[in-house]
């Protein structure tokens, strides 16, 4: 399974200050995020596994890291930020 | 309709129908000196009649226009200048594409500008009005106009709506002869509108960089608070009536502002203090 962001065609960020707001041309939508969303949309510019974002982000990769993630993912993906194959 | 009066207001125009002379001649009193070349207004407003026989018994004005809220409810005859100001209000809120709208108002001096935002009841109205007889040029009280492609505020002199306390605050500074009617048991209370200064309206075509942004509270002790970018940012769109509709251009506008003004929210316990308040924080930039 991976992960991937919609990426800079879609999306554009803004970073405010500890908030980012990003854009969303698709929906005409903005969200207002803080770290790590960033910084995991940074990191699916690419495809990447589970195991793969945990160590593109520098993370522990251990079932804590694993099921905050998870739900971090589930989140951006519910919110259009983020699709899964 | 029967009666008509046409205004421009720094970049908008609007053409008022009445089925009342009433109403319009209130607003070419308070509008005295405002340019009136609309060949084809931006807007128009019209007030109606509910019923065709309510033009004569107990007189009720329906706001209509280019831009309607059904649910609006009538109100009385003798509050027809209140139901043109917002049938104005109604159709740049709901109309306006060219700039970004921050419910927010703002004074100039120097080419840069103060933008004075927050909620409904804060005195931002007032604050605005005092500044402006403080030597401030007198930008808007209701909307600032926001230019997304140049970043500048466009003057948007309409009459300032006082409320309440404020009438008499600013009453004390101001000649009777630039106020409008006083509306009594008005859906907001005692509404008396002021018409900006000489200044404000001969400068109307002249933009301003923005520079500051404050979010002020009347009626609380003295307090200074830095607001960062995001809380500036997530308020002003909550202040916004058409930053959605904008799309990118709203949100790159916005963006923009907020990264490079700073932004301080400030609580006065009366108008004195916010007005030396002011002075000092603009100094200090």
């Amino acid at each position: 399974m991976h992960y991937l962001s919609a990426g800079s065609g879609a999306l554009k960020a803004v970073e405010l200050d500890t908030l980012t707001a990003i854009y969303d041309r698709r929906s005409g939508q903005t969200h207002v995020v803080v770290s790590p969303v960033p910084e995991i949309l940074e990191a699916l510019l690419f495809p990447r596994t589970l195991g793969g974002l945990i160590a593109a982000l520098g993370a522990d990769d251990d079932d804590a890291t694993r099921a905050i993630l998870t739900e971090r993912l589930k989140e951006l993906r519910d919110i259009g930020l983020i699709d899964r194959s | 309709m029967r009666h008509r009066f046409d205004v421009r207001i720094g970049p908008v125009s609007f053409r008022i129908g009445s089925d009342w002379r009433a109403p319009i001649a209130a607003l070419e009193a308070l509008y005295s000196g405002y340019p009136r070349d609309c060949m084809v207004p931006d807007y128009t407003v019209r007030l109606e009649a509910t019923r065709p026989w309510r033009r004569w018994i107990r007189s009720s004005v329906k706001i209509g226009g280019d831009h309607m809220l059904p649910e609006a409810l009538p109100l009385p005859l003798a509050q027809g200048l209140l139901a043109a100001e917002m049938g104005m209000n109604l159709q740049v809120a709901l109309g306006e594409r060219r700039f970004l709208l921050l419910h927010a108002a703002s004074v100039e001096r120097d080419g840069r500008a103060l933008i004075l935002t927050g909620e409904s009841g804060s005195g931002k109205s007032t604050l605005s009005a005092l500044l402006m007889g403080a030597g401030w040029r007198f930008l808007g009280d209701e909307f600032v106009l926001l230019d997304p492609e140049t970043g500048a505020l466009h003057p948007f002199p309409r009459a300032i709506s006082l409320k309440n306390e404020s009438i008499a605050a600013v009453g004390a500074h101001v000649a009777d002869n630039r106020f409008g009617p006083l509306l009594t048991d008005t859906p907001k209370g005692t509404i008396r509108h002021l018409r900006p200064d000489v200044r404000a309206i001969a400068d109307m075509a002249v933009p301003a960089a923005p520079a500051m942004i404050l979010f002020p509270r009347y009626g609380l002790p003295e307090s200074v608070r830095e607001v960062l970018p995001g809380e500036t940012f997530v308020r002003l769109t909550q202040a916004s009536t058409n930053y959605t509709a904008l799309g990118e251009r709203g949100f790159g506008a916005l963006t923009r502002l907020v990264t490079a003004l700073p932004a301080l929210a400030i609580d006065y316990p009366d108008t004195d203090s916010a007005l030396d308040r002011v002075a000092a924080l603009w100094r200090s930039q």
